[in-house]
């Protein structure tokens, strides 16, 4: 096997994959990637055996073959090289080392036989639809603060995307919760996404498309079956295995009737949540919420260190109710309102109930969030 | 060898010229050699339950009383007066009205006894800050160093601290003093009720003609086994080598060994260094079946979900324990989402851990913790995906009450037959 490749190009694919290869060394290989040549077309893998990234690009004085090679190393070798190097992959075969040159520099590499690696189970994606990048990152970004990172509930340790009956016509939705707080968001159900099977997304999965969406526009296809998922997103591939699991009932637990409705400004709000909570030393920072018509008082007490209070008055909020106090988590309310760009809107029921929280200004999303005791 | 007077605790530093106190003419005399040197105490309450019930009701003073459930139930505590009819703990309630027909019986009220529980303890604190609670009513105490603090030596403070008690709270203690933990305990139970008793250097001669079975830890699997090795009482382990105990008894020899001799070395950790609640229990014969396995783990965490409920604790993780038959240890442990004190959660955590020890290895002991503890305030309060925690914990409270009245074996889910 042999390639050249400008390093740029190189580096941007290495970069996408070599964060799916198994870091810890329990199974040798899954610290590798994947280097196969054939036809001047240079494929990338790297899989953990829950996710598996191909990287397509384009490559010159190829000559066909394939082998692997620790995926961190290289990665690290082609970051350090200079700028608009040009890198020489080179294998002859067996069990020889990988040569890479670059101008002056060489370096060999312990390859590993392409046979051990592991190929992902292939089979049909039945369900094929295309969506907007900046949608999916939506979808994504709104909702994967509220994944679980408990063992016990792993059916919780993902984001649940499936089509849904939405206020406004059929929709997918993607819905995560840790038991504490549920994101809800969707947009129009994608022609093709009809019928398909409500899945679970791994967290681990979830935030590999993240990166991948970071520079990605136009449109990403999504193909999946009841095990697996698949994104093409540009040039990379990435398919996953989904959590074997059934996601709870989620719209169940979204209260319908709370009625009492605080309107206030984003910004006032996160930064006056952020000062009053700073005084606790405890490490889900409790703030207490104490309303009154148009006003909203915000306070935290710590025991060694003291109080804290923030008014916010008729001037930044709206509440035409009677009084209602509730305490939350500073960091939950945090979570949501950086979801939220202008006015957040709160729907109580009472102070020990879950309160439904929204965008003011958007109907996409929905949040629910249970009060502590405080 | 000093004497004291536990009534009116006159210390006297030689021996008990009569059977009487000289300053108040009292006949509880105890005198060891060493009684102005051992500091760690083991406390036990005399028939805890029937002694607070007592307490509330003073009419039955003087009467028998049956702590228990209805005439189907079985008996929780009697008092000491039922005990000389020849009732028992645990006994069906129909045998002990047999024996003891004018009995009282009482249904267990246990918020009133963890509230005494509570109160006893105060007064412990207040004695070193080194108290170690065992059960609801029992507690071992480290005195080392509280000679100057309250110008008495341990085992006059102790004294004083039975009377305060009694007088009080209307309980009645049983004080075990030694120099060590294993050897206080075992005072303890030699003198009851309202009894104080101190061992010293004479533990090891103590010991050796008492069968294997009297130290802690020894039960029936472990005796059955010293006894296939003609073992039967503890002057025989005493005499073992610390080669011959491995060669015999495996890893775990040379410390059964050393109990043998009254020796221990466990330090007394204050309540707030608790760190765990656990069961445990050691199999007749080894196992490596996931379903039998499971069954006795199943038992191990009612067991550990009525510890907690006493101890008013909740389990904020749970730790697996085995041990191979070779006496390899393992201990596995994970973080539960929310604290529990349901035996089923604290099952389902344990089991899912067990699943991935199971490879062919024969067991010997399973055991069930607790770690880290949580206020029993912050358990099974459910959230927006866990909407059936209230509805189990009410359940769980409903089948507490049932064995509180009537057994523990009055009622029992599916998986516990």
């Amino acid at each position: 096997m042999k390639l050249k490749a400008d390093r740029a190009t190189l580096l941007k694919a290495l970069a996408h994959i070599q964060s799916v290869a198994e870091k810890l060394n329990t199974i040798p290989i899954l610290a590798n990637v994947l280097i196969a040549v054939r036809d001047g077309q240079l494929s990338l893998t790297a899989t953990d055996m829950e996710i598996a990234v191909v990287e397509s690009l384009a490559a010159a004085s190829t000559r066909n073959g394939a082998t692997t090679a620790p995926a961190a190393t290289l990665y690290e070798i082609v970051r350090k090289l200079p700028d608009g190097a040009e890198v020489e992959l080179d294998h002859a075969g067996g069990d020889a080392q990988l040569t890479l040159r670059a101008g002056r520099y060489a370096t060999s590499l312990v390859a590993l036989p392409v046979e051990d690696f592991p190929a992902m189970t292939s089979g049909a994606l039945p369900h094929r639809f295309r969506i907007a990048a900046n949608e999916l990152r939506g979808l994504i970004d709104r909702t994967k603060f509220a994944i679980s990172t408990e063992e016990t509930r792993y059916y919780l340790n993902g984001i649940y995307l499936h089509a849904a009956d939405g206020d406004t016509g059929r929709v997918l939705r993607s819905v995560a919760t840790d038991g504490h707080r549920l994101a809800r968001v969707e947009v129009a159900l994608p022609a093709g996404a009809e019928g398909m099977p409500g899945v679970i997304v791994p967290r681990k999965t979830v935030n590999e498309v993240r990166k991948l969406l970071e520079e990605a526009s136009g449109e990403i296809e999504i193909a999946l079956a009841d095990t697996r998922i698949q994104f093409t997103i540009g040039s990379v591939t990435l398919t996953s295995k989904l959590i074997d699991g059934t996601f709870p009932e989620y719209e169940r637990v979204i209260p319908a009737g709370n009625d009492k409705v605080l309107r206030v400004g984003k910004k006032d709000f996160a930064d006056a949540v952020a000062r009053v909570s700073a005084i606790s030393s405890e490490r889900s920072k409790p703030v207490k919420l104490s309303l009154a018509r148009d006003l909203l008082v915000i306070s935290a007490s710590s025991p060694e260190q003291g109080n804290a209070t923030e008014e916010l008055d008729a001037d930044h909020v709206k509440y035409d109710f009677g009084p209602l106090e509730i305490g939350f988590q500073a960091r939950y309310l945090n979570d949501i309102t950086d979801q939220i760009d202008g006015e957040v809107e709160f729907r109580f029921s009472d102070g020990a109930a879950p309160t439904v929280v929204r965008d003011a200004g958007d109907a996409s999303a929905l949040y629910v969030l249970m009060p502590m005791r405080v | 060898m000093p004497t004291l007077c536990r009534d009116c605790r006159h210390w006297q530093p030689g021996p008990p010229g009569t059977a009487a106190c000289p300053a108040c003419r009292g006949r509880r005399l105890l005198h060891h050699p060493e009684l102005d040197r051992l500091t760690i105490a083991h406390i036990d309450c005399d028939a805890f339950y029937a002694a607070v019930e007592k307490r509330e009701r003073p009419d039955l003073f003087d009467r028998p009383l049956i702590i228990g459930g209805g005439t189907r139930g079985v008996v929780t505590t009697a008092c000491y007066i039922a005990r000389l009819s020849g009732v028992r703990s645990a006994m069906p309630m129909f045998k002990a009205l047999k024996a003891c027909p004018d009995a009282t019986v009482i249904a267990p009220n246990f918020p009133r006894y963890v509230a005494a529980a509570r109160e006893m303890r105060a007064l412990m604190r207040a004695l070193t800050p080194l108290v170690q609670p065992l059960s609801i009513d029992e507690a071992v105490l480290d005195l080392d160093g509280t000679q100057a603090l309250h110008g008495a030596p341990p085992a006059s403070v102790l004294a004083g601290f039975a009377l305060a008690v009694e007088a009080r709270m209307g309980i009645t203690v049983s004080i075990g003093l030694a120099a060590n933990r294993l050897m206080a305990k075992l005072a303890a139970e030699r003198d009851k009720p309202r009894g104080m008793c101190a061992i010293g250097s004479e533990a090891p001669a103590l010991l050796a003609t008492e069968p294997v079975g009297l130290l802690p830890g020894v039960g029936p699997a472990l005796a059955a086994r010293l006894a296939r090795l003609g073992i039967t009482v503890l002057g025989q382990l005493q005499r073992l080598d610390d080669r011959d105990a491995v060669s015999l008894l495996g890893p775990e020899g040379p410390g059964l060994v050393a109990r043998s001799r009254g020796q221990d070395d466990r330090p007394v950790r204050p309540d707030r260094d608790a760190r765990s609640i656990s069961a445990e229990t050691t199999f007749d014969g080894d196992i490596a079946e996931l379903a039998v396995l499971e069954k006795n783990l199943w038992r191990m965490a009612e067991k550990l979900a009525r510890r907690l409920q006493e101890a008013e604790r909740a389990a904020a993780g749970v730790v697996l324990k085995l041990k191979s038959a070779d006496f390899t240890q393992r201990t596995r442990h994970v973080r539960l989402a929310a604290p529990t004190r349901l035996p089923d959660r604290l099952f389902a955590a344990a089991a899912t851990l067990l699943a991935r020890e199971i490879d062919g290895t024969r067991f010997r002991l399973i055991g069930i913790g607790a770690q880290p503890l949580a206020p029993a305030d912050q358990a099974d309060r459910g959230d927006l995906v866990d909407t059936d925690a209230p509805r189990q914990r009410a359940t769980q409270s409903a089948i507490d009450r049932l064995r509180a009245r009537f057994g523990a074996d009055v009622i029992g889910r599916g998986r516990g037959q």
